[in-house]
């Protein structure tokens, strides 16, 4: 149970400017080649715009899948010969769609405050203070990250069974109030780039343990804080496990949940109305679309650390 | 001497204080409930009854059930398509995107995009572009005078499809190779130049070990993932509209589980289930692991 997947890395700068400009960095051309434009280039643009046309069209397809009617749904146009606006109509009357994205927001915003700010407490505890258990600890800590969540689930289940939280919405992510082994390990990483000094100082000024850890840590590290929550948000809003696990009335349902219902009950049986189950794909895309718009900066920050901690 | 031990004692008080959440955690939310699990993998315990000791009962089973062999089977052979399908085409992306200047950022975002759907939009897209008769792939596969299969609906090609879909969200390795791949230094190209190395030698000689620790993160990461794949494969392929016409080709392990455990109320066998799965992921990671370190090349010399 001690195996720890990875070498402890070195601390990181708790800035995260140079991981961006490491991403922008224009990259070393052999033979001094200076973008001229060879068959190389060329070779190199066609690829990465075929490969791009690959990755989004699905995307925009998707909008437009979402407003064709029935009978053209499946003709692959990337504009609707007719545009049937009616469709979200009919995904607004298949189901309480809006209850749906407000309890998914509510979920996955829970989810994403919670992990973000005990993750932080926790890696805090792991990377300032120097205590006997810190190594035993801290390697358990990453133990668990290989642990499969299949084990724990059962009996997690019969917990939420016990107090009588089952189909309530709390069970999805309540579990984050105790930090998650992962963002744990991520936190500890900028904090671990803090100087040591500035906290030696504030403490000669009399701030206290958690004044250190609120006014010091925090502010220093919040591009890491919006990383951490950023990444939570999208994978609670994503999740369907938890949700079919612990949702039966359909009002409490998140938007996957209900989008799976949507599915079965429009596309995949009766008269197979696959614009129905479109429009609602798009309905709970569309969410984690604007997310991204918002916190692409944080996504690829995340991502490029992550690779140097690997 | 005496307060220096009263402030280091004052530093553990605070130290467990903080660490505390996760302390809690781990023995309300993992600890006691795999204690709890271990326990009931050895009981017929259904929810509704009480639970009766039925020995090894349950991993007789595991090895009587025919489908969780099945799902087995049908896991790995997902997790062997996608695994080295995903690092490949991630890799090659990335450094497709290495020399792009400005425009990597428009291709980035592209690429990461499909990420943010969430797992059960993509799957119902999918289940779409897949179509056998009418799907997207199909019409383009035509093109170039392919016919393509029944990805949905034929049995041998349910895993391949889901391996597609997971292809299609491989935008956070990219990410992840193309910062690594940045980081690699320059010199190193500079003096690989001078000793006369070609493109391939320099791809082999200088990247790959360069990041080698991305590529072994991203790869251990994304087999343990894979071994654990649901959410794809239940939307597309089960629940309650399916139940009667499903394939067992697409049956991944979880999905069993998940069925065992709380369609079926079997939950000590589903709980058996869990800890065959935690072996057999924690026996992968030690090989990987093991493997791993004879290539991975850690910055400032071996850290192990």
């Amino acid at each position: 149970m001690t195996t720890d997947l990875r070498p402890v890395p070195p601390p990181t700068e708790p800035s995260l400017q140079p991981e961006a400009k490491v991403l922008e960095r224009q990259s070393f051309s052999p033979a001094g080649s200076r973008r001229r434009v060879g068959p190389a280039m060329v070779l190199r643009w066609l690829l990465l715009l075929v490969f791009s046309l690959a990755f989004a069209y699905p995307l925009v397809w998707l909008v437009s899948a979402s407003l064709k009617p029935k009978s053209q749904v499946f003709d692959n146009k990337l504009v609707p010969e007719t545009v049937q606006w009616s469709n979200f109509l009919e995904v607004w009357n298949a189901g309480p769609v809006l209850r749906w994205l407000l309890n998914s927001g509510m979920v996955s915003l829970m989810a994403a405050l919670a992990v973000t700010f005990s993750s932080a407490f926790v890696a805090f505890g792991f990377a300032y203070f120097r205590f006997r258990l810190r190594g035993p600890l801290f390697g358990l800590v990453l133990a668990t990250m290989m642990l499969p969540g299949a084990v724990t689930m059962i009996p997690v289940y019969l917990i939420w069974h016990q107090v009588g939280l089952v189909d309530t919405q709390v069970p999805l992510w309540a579990g984050n109030l105790f930090g998650s082994a992962f963002y744990i390990f991520l936190m500890r990483q900028f904090f671990l780039g803090i100087p040591r000094e500035l906290f030696e100082a504030a403490r000669i000024d009399g701030c206290s343990h958690f004044g250190l850890f609120r006014r010091i840590a925090l502010p220093l590290c919040r591009p890491a804080l919006i990383i951490v929550f950023i990444f939570e948000l999208q994978a609670s809003w994503s999740d369907l496990l938890k949700p079919l696990i612990y949702l039966q009335t359909e009002e409490y349902f998140t938007m996957p949940r209900g989008l799976k219902q949507v599915i079965d009950g429009f596309a995949l049986s009766g008269e197979y109305h696959w614009e129905i189950a479109m429009a609602a794909t798009l309905v709970a895309t569309v969410p984690m679309i604007v997310v991204f718009a918002f916190g692409q900066r944080y996504f690829m920050e995340g991502l490029a650390t992550t690779a140097k901690q690997g | 001497m005496a307060s220096r031990g009263l402030l280091q004692r004052r530093e553990a008080r605070s130290a467990y204080l903080f660490i505390a959440p996760w302390i809690i955690g781990f023995l309300v939310f993992t600890a006691g409930p795999m204690v709890a699990s271990l326990w009931l993998s050895f009981t017929d315990y259904s929810l509704v009854d009480p639970a009766h000791s039925v020995g090894v009962a349950n991993y007789q089973q595991l090895l009587d059930d025919p489908r969780v062999a099945k799902s087995l089977a049908n896991t790995f052979v997902y997790a062997a398509l996608f695994v080295p399908l995903g690092t490949v085409v991630a890799l090659a992306l990335a450094m497709l995107l290495q020399k792009v200047g400005r425009a990597s950022g428009f291709f980035r975002t592209v690429f990461y995009l499909p990420v943010m759907t969430p797992a059960v939009a993509a799957g119902a897209m999918f289940l779409l572009l897949l179509n056998g008769q009418r799907g997207l792939v199909n019409q383009v596969l035509g093109w170039f005078g392919i016919n393509g299969p029944d990805w949905t609906t034929d049995p041998a090609w349910l895993k391949p499809s889901l391996a597609v879909v997971s292809l299609w969200t491989v935008g956070g390795s990219i990410i992840i190779y193309l910062a690594a791949l940045n980081n690699v230094p320059r010199q190193l190209y500079e003096a690989a130049l001078l000793d006369g190395a070609g493109p391939v030698r320099r791809f082999v000689s200088v990247t790959l070990p360069m990041i080698s620790g991305a590529l072994f993160f991203t790869i251990i990461t994304h087999t343990i993932a894979a071994m654990q794949m649901f959410d794809q494969a239940y939307t597309m392929f089960y629940g309650p509209q399916q139940k009667a016409t499903a394939s067992d080709e697409s049956l991944v392990y979880m999905v069993y589980l998940f069925q065992n455990a709380f369609e079926f109320f079997k939950m000590g066998f589903a709980s058996a289930m869990a800890w065959l799965l935690f072996v057999i992921i924690l026996v992968i990671t030690v090989i990987q692991v093991r493997v791993g370190n004879r290539f991975v090349y850690y910055e400032g010399g071996s850290t192990r």
